[in-house]
């Protein structure tokens, strides 16, 4: 009998920021090429870091993405600090807490309504989506806006705030000024139990893999700006040792690097990799809608990180009413951060999972080098790798589904492509 | 409005952080209401639907950087009535413009192992280098509601109603105390373009230049006045060499002070 041979492509991946491509060959029924390819344009970062002010480290890093720079500046402060030898805490630091909850909230929800859901109700945008569940679509948008409110109000603005700095912020608030945010925030507590609900319905395909999954881990608390890194099988390091453990390369077909654990391979970073990792540090709250969502702190299909994203939304919800609630206006907007020489490590969780930054300075605070590993180049190897596995169980489908298929296991991972470059065009060829 | 008849919108993106276009997205209350008036025919980030052009409106984001983006940007002026640029990188070069004053191999060198596969141009230009653009929306990151403006000018086929001129201005308006005089602080708000509201002064800090060059600054006599007020002539290289580095206002301003220097 003849094989299938037929040639699948489609030019442009849509809903992911930032601009790439995926190439599949099929031979012979069977895979034989995964590449994942970045194709926005480089974009030379940390080398533009050098030379530049330690102060200047949170503004400059934003840049690199308009979906997640409170992630960045958060990663440059603390790296800056650890450099410092400060450490910030108290009020200021649940303020950090606070504003990550915002990004978490936005980041996450303009991905489950926005990007992701589409594919499982299966329309190309939520826009079309709209037309058939208005109701839903405008309650993503309200609930993306409460995690927005807190953004614009801490940071100045919701994309590149300006109110970020080593040692604290610019400006902060009275505990009346933080108050105006709860009244939208327990509507938005409700709102993101709902969606957990609503997801949990969503047909799945039947995918789970073995994972390495890589996160923060802190004692008391579900992870933002500090704790170790730990991995399901046995990783258990100080930031300080990231570069000793993780590997980056650089492969032809993208403008991205890829990022592999030594002696492992690829792992998996974000949303469910937390979850695995610190369901029992999340709130009651969330970790009983997580459980009546059928996710009893394990999760291994990629497809059901739309549940997973929810779930942590209510979570952020939840936190950022509890910061409010207990907050107490710090006596100074920020500690005073005095240059000296020093190399400073942090690890940060973006929403799309972990965020890197090493920074080595000179006594008068000039940056003289810097390295950024963002999620998205941690994850690009296990996406080609979940798309080798996935493949083949649905070859028989016709070429638009299969292709439909493929862009979502992409986009289970949120992949931001921006950032990675620091894009996606999907080419799926069968000979 | 039959669906027919709604103009045919499109955003692209170029070398960029994708803020800008998601600024669209982050119009939560407005989002559906412009949805109800445009026909998204074109919008990656949100939608995998494309429409063949022509387009009646493109949003531009992003610089030019690479030599296929160069070809791409004259396909699209040809595939657009009215072209408008939204945000920094496209209007002025963007941060990824700090690259014009460096040898771009060495940065290639500096953050990719494999320099070979890299294909970049030593230069990041606006849009308006390339090709012919009908209006340009400053901001790194732009203002979400006069990017809301510009789409209801556009719709209504007026001019924006978009203040041209300096932040400082924004700031007496709003009756803010001046960072400058009253603490000493660093701030471009007076050769800074108006558009974000004085942000940055509000937040107890100077401003940093977001929204590029007013019509006409005064960069030298800004510069000069810092610098007898104790600010180095590197600090001035660095404050006017960030996210509008390319502008021709501001990167001048940075060459004269690093000849200081």
């Amino acid at each position: 009998m003849k094989k299938k041979t037929k040639t699948i492509k489609v030019d442009y991946l849509a809903r992911v920021e930032g601009e790439g491509a995926l190439h599949i060959k099929i031979e012979d029924d069977k895979v034989s090429d995964v590449k994942l390819k970045i194709f926005e344009p480089p974009r030379f970062f940390e080398a533009f870091l050098r030379g530049r002010d330690f102060r200047e480290a949170p503004d400059i890093t934003a840049r690199i993405c308009g979906i997640c720079p409170v992630a960045y500046q958060m990663s440059a402060v603390h790296a800056m600090e650890n450099a410092l030898g400060m450490n910030v805490q108290g009020p200021l630091r649940d303020l950090r807490r606070l504003i990550y909850c915002g990004e978490w909230i936005e980041s996450h929800v303009l991905h489950i309504y926005m990007l992701h859901a589409p594919d499982f109700l299966g329309y190309e945008d939520a826009i079309r989506m709209a037309k058939d569940h208005k109701a839903i679509v405008e309650r993503g948008l309200k609930l993306k806006k409460a995690g927005n409110e807190i953004v614009a109000l801490l940071g100045g603005r919701e994309i590149h705030p300006i109110n970020v700095r080593v040692g604290g912020f610019y400006k902060v608030f009275s505990k009346k000024e933080l108050s105006v945010l709860s009244e939208n925030l327990k509507w938005a507590r409700d709102a993101a139990l709902e969606t957990v609900r609503w997801t949990a319905k969503f047909p799945f395909q039947d995918f789970e893999q073995d994972y390495e999954f890589v996160a923060l881990s802190h004692p008391d608390e579900y992870p933002f700006n500090e704790g170790r890194l730990i991995s399901n099988k046995g990783l258990n390091i100080n930031i300080a040792d990231y570069e000793k453990n993780f590997k980056e390369e650089h492969v032809e077909h993208s403008n991205a690097l890829h990022s592999t654990l030594k002696g492992g391979g690829s792992y998996f970073v974000g949303p469910m990799a937390r979850f695995n990792l610190n369901f029992d540090r999340l709130s009651p709250l969330a970790r009983q809608a997580a459980e009546e969502a059928g996710l009893k702190g394990v999760c291994n299909n990629p497809f059901k990180s739309i549940i997973v994203r929810s779930v942590e939304t209510l979570y952020a919800c939840d936190e950022a009413l509890r910061i409010i609630e207990s907050y107490q206006e710090p006596d100074r907007p920020f500690e005073e951060a005095v240059p000296c020489r020093g190399e400073g490590f942090s690890c940060t969780e973006a929403p799309r999972g972990i965020l890197y930054h090493r920074y080595k300075i000179d006594e008068s605070g000039k940056i003289l080098d810097a390295k950024i590993v963002p999620p998205t180049s941690q994850n690009q190897k296990t996406i080609e790798n979940d798309l080798w596995h996935f493949v083949p169980k649905y070859l028989d489908l016709p070429q638009d589904k299969l292709t439909w298929q493929c862009e979502q296991a992409i986009r289970n991972y949120d992949p931001c492509i921006s950032c990675a470059t620091h894009f996606l065009k999907l080419d799926i060829e069968r000979i | 409005m039959a669906n027919s008849s709604k103009p045919k919108v499109a955003v692209w993106k170029f070398a960029s952080c994708d803020g800008c276009q998601l600024s669209l997205l982050d119009c939560e209350d407005e989002l559906l209401a412009i949805t109800q008036e445009i026909k998204i025919a074109n919008f990656p980030e949100a939608s995998r639907a494309v429409i063949k052009g022509p387009y009646d409106l493109s949003l531009v984001e992003g610089s030019i950087t690479t030599p296929h983006d160069m070809t791409r940007i004259q396909e699209i002026r040809r595939l657009s009535k009215v072209l408008i640029t939204i945000g920094a990188c496209a209007t002025s070069g963007g941060i990824q413009a700090l690259r014009n004053f460096k040898d771009i191999n060495e940065f290639i060198s500096i953050v990719y192992a494999s320099p070979e596969f890299i294909s970049t141009l030593d230069k990041s230009t606006p849009i308006s280098t390339h090709v012919k653009v009908d209006f340009e929306l400053r901001g790194c990151p732009i203002n979400k509601m006069q990017l809301v403006e510009v789409i209801s000018a556009f719709l209504s086929n007026r001019k924006p109603n978009t203040p041209e001129h300096s932040t400082c201005v924004e700031c007496k308006r709003k009756g803010t105390v001046c960072v400058m005089v009253g603490k000493g602080t660093m701030c471009l708000g007076p050769v800074t373009h108006a558009g974000c509201d004085a942000l940055c002064p509000t937040y107890n800090r100077g401003c940093y230049g977001c929204f590029g060059p007013k019509e006409n600054p005064n960069t030298d006599s800004l510069a000069k006045w810092l610098i007898s007020n104790g600010k180095t002539s590197d600090e001035m290289v660095r404050a006017f060499r960030s996210f509008n580095a390319g502008s021709d206002a501001f990167c001048k301003e940075s060459q004269v002070n690093e000849e200081k220097d």
